[in-house]
């Protein structure tokens, strides 16, 4: 099913809470507002000609520029071969959203990476922790504003002066 | 075996406590730095819960500070056992990106390699299964075929294990005719080794025994959790991304897709994870004696700039690895530093599955679920 | 009584007994599963059939309390630190530490990485550096007789230099 149909079908349904499609990219991507992207989801998974079996990724964008962070889902139907793109534009300051875990259950573990690596809050997640870095880390590391600690633990991070050049 | 049936209902005459186990970050197993916290009621575990991070080498962060061309050897390290994978759905994307065509050559040169490794990557899996279920001799006999991909590996592209072989519009070197000959020397004598590991322990009545019926996988579970690769395939979902999502030369290629049929046990139970591995590397052999056969002349890469500087947009690309569909999200901003680069491997999900599948296995059966489910720590933490 | 000059028969050898001591140490260093990344994979190729260290007496050893060395193969995080010092303090004395590879050396490539140790030395010392990414078999293998030669090079019984004793009241 071509892009600019899931996008009608998801306009019929949902009026108002989806918007700007790009059609004419490699992977078309439309954006949806966060009160319904659950429900959006939800309804993707379970429409018969629609059937997106499989939440590929999850994961998150920050755009500093625009003053937004986005969370991309990258939904796949194995039963139509098709694939859509759905993004989410979330404050920078206090991000939340809620959680895709009822929907599908591999949401548990990439949206506690999310939280890890960006600071997004997942609203109704049953266990939002800390996944890749210590659980006393300070920081969202994958922001672009982010500013490294001086040292961890007692083992300090400088780094060799030639390193500190590359930095960018 | 599964033990948790036959529990008898004296145990809850004796007043038993639960057990709070960490099986820590450093174990004798080969599939990484893993940790599980394991509540056990004696030798049944309650639940297994992973806890992961001990690798996490933050390669997205980095992603965005190195060059296109420079992060290559950063996909290398996000699964080190299927490094030409991760090389090529990055080069992938970044090739969908900037409009670059890769020559015919340098497309056969790609599959050969990725074949190759992924013959590679499945020794470790089988060896290391029989390792950790107690079976030490198989192990030697993978890594004295994985010594002989290596030397191979070292003559295409000069390294063993962290190849950066496959760069943006092509292949770092060509393969020269005298590397065919071996690599033909070499699937002469490795596809009847495959028999041998099959008379050595795949129907070796013991790892029968404590491999069927532990931990199978539902195809509504595999959809849940996006289980990928041989896992999803062994239990009876026939998807293979080299097939159904085409990319490369795949199309042109003749092979088949093995797919678990439950042979001694439950479908998608450990057994069936574990044949899927021995019947793809049958099927990696057939495809490299046909690229080997196929390979025309001409360049093994086209011509990119060295300051690669893609249009601004985004691109996801999948990839059939070792361990199932790496999923590749890249964003450039047309700048020649990438501004997001985020790797979705297969390893990840199959472990958020652990805990569900855990429950009611003994701790034994733990260890063989992960060995099966070849899970692999620089993926999940990359 | 007779002399003892040129009497013994050629079965027998003599030496010193810091040199017999230090060579059983040296022939049997057992190592330490500590494969964390990469060089993981090719410290099990250096312990497999073909750069068999075997021959050189070092088996593997999955626990810390039967291991005289550490072979700190792969890069350490922030977060694995702490075991890994941890583990290091399990380990009964006399012990020795290889850094293999580059990341334990110094960070490796992952010097531009935040959660990145740069290198394992800032939390144990480390008696050879082997370098590579990953090192080859051979190379690991130097490194082993490196540790060989350091350890034959130690004293136990003969007095250090510079353990001097002080007089009282200086």
């Amino acid at each position: 099913m071509e892009a600019q149909e899931i996008y009608r079908r998801l306009e019929q349904r949902f009026p108002g809470k989806v918007n700007g499609l790009r059609a004419d990219v490699f992977d078309p991507d439309l954006h949806v507002e966060p009160q319904a992207i659950v429900e959006a989801c939800r309804f993707l998974r379970d429409e018969p000609d629609l059937k997106f079996e499989v939440l590929s990724d999850l994961t998150g964008l920050d755009l500093p520029k625009e003053n937004r962070l986005q969370v991309v889902y990258h939904l796949y139907s194995y039963t139509h071969r098709h694939q859509i793109v759905l993004k989410v534009d979330l404050p920078r300051e206090e991000p939340q959203v809620s959680t895709m875990e009822e929907v599908w259950k591999a949401a548990n573990w990439m949206e506690r990476e999310v939280f890890d690596l960006f600071g997004v809050i997942f609203e109704g997640h049953s266990d939002l922790r800390r996944i890749m870095l210590p659980e006393d880390w300070v920081g969202h590391p994958l922001r672009k504003d982010y500013v490294e600690q001086e040292e961890y633990d007692g083992i300090s991070t400088q780094r060799a002066p030639l390193v500190e050049k590359l930095l960018r | 075996m599964l033990m948790s049936a036959n529990i008898p209902a004296e145990s809850e005459v004796f007043h038993t406590e639960d057990m709070i186990i960490s099986m820590g970050p450093q174990h004798p197993s080969t599939h990484g730095v893993l940790r599980f916290i394991v509540r056990t009621d004696g030798e049944v575990m309650r639940e297994a819960i992973p806890d992961v991070g001990y690798l996490h080498r933050s390669i997205e962060k980095i992603g965005e500070k190195v060059t296109w061309h420079g992060f290559v050897p950063y996909t290398d390290r996000a699964d080190y056992l299927a490094a030409m994978f991760a090389n090529q759905g990055f080069c992938m994307a970044a090739e969908r990106l900037g409009g670059i065509e890769v020559t015919r050559r340098g497309e056969f040169c790609r599959v050969i390699a990725c074949e190759l490794n992924r013959i590679a990557s499945h020794l470790i899996a089988v060896g290391t299964f029989g390792q950790d279920i107690g079976a030490v001799t198989p192990f030697l006999h993978a890594l004295r075929e994985r010594e002989t991909i290596n030397d191979l590996m070292e003559e295409i592209c000069g390294a063993r294990l962290t190849y950066n072989y496959i760069r943006i519009g092509g292949v770092g070197y060509d393969i020269t005719s005298e590397t065919c000959d071996r690599i033909t020397a070499f699937l002469d004598h490795f596809e009847p080794i495959v028999d041998e590991y099959n008379r050595l322990i795949s129907y070796n009545k013991i790892f029968v025994e404590r491999l069927v019926h532990v931990a199978p996988i539902t195809k509504e579970d595999a959809f849940q959790y996006n289980i990928v690769g041989p896992n999803l395939r062994a239990c009876g979902v026939k998807w293979d991304i080299r097939r159904d999502i085409p990319y490369s030369v795949y199309p042109e290629l003749d092979f088949d897709i093995p797919v678990g049929t439950g042979e001694k046990g439950a479908l998608g139970d450990c057994y069936d994870r574990y044949m899927m591995r021995i019947r793809e590397m049958e099927e990696s052999c057939k495809i490299v004696r046909q690229c080997l056969k196929m390979l025309p002349p001409g360049p093994a890469i086209s011509k990119v700039a060295r300051k690669f500087k893609p249009p601004a947009g985004e691109a996801y690309v999948r990839v059939e690895s070792s361990r199932g569909d790496m999923g590749f999200y890249v964003v450039s901003d047309g700048s020649e530093y990438p501004y997001r680069v985020r790797i979705r491997t297969g390893s990840f999900t199959a472990m958020s599955l652990v805990s569900k599948l855990s429950q009611g296995l003994m701790v034994a059966d733990l260890i063989a679920l992960i060995a099966s489910l070849d899970v692999d720590a620089p993926e999940i933490d990359r | 009584m007779k002399p003892l000059l040129n009497s013994l028969p050629d079965t027998v050898f003599t030496t010193k007994v810091d040199d017999l001591l230090n060579w059983g140490r040296a022939s049997s260093q057992w190592y330490m599963l500590f494969g964390l990344a990469c060089c993981a994979i090719e410290l099990m190729q250096t312990g497999g059939p073909r750069a068999d260290v075997d021959r050189f007496g070092c088996v593997p050893r999955a626990t810390p309390r039967q291991s005289d060395l550490m072979i700190v193969a792969g890069t350490l995080t922030y977060k694995m630190a702490k075991r890994t010092k941890l583990l290091y303090d399990q380990m009964p004395d006399p012990k020795y530490v290889i850094s293999m590879g580059s990341c334990a050396n110094c960070g490796g490539l992952f010097q531009l990485a935040y959660s990145v140790c740069k290198g394992v030395d800032k939390i144990i010392p480390v008696d050879v550096y082997v370098p590579g990414c990953p090192p080859r078999p051979e190379a690991l293998t130097e490194g082993l007789l490196k540790i060989q030669q350091k350890i034959m090079r130690e004293r136990w019984l003969v007095r250090k230099p510079e353990a001097e004793e002080k007089p009282l009241g200086a």
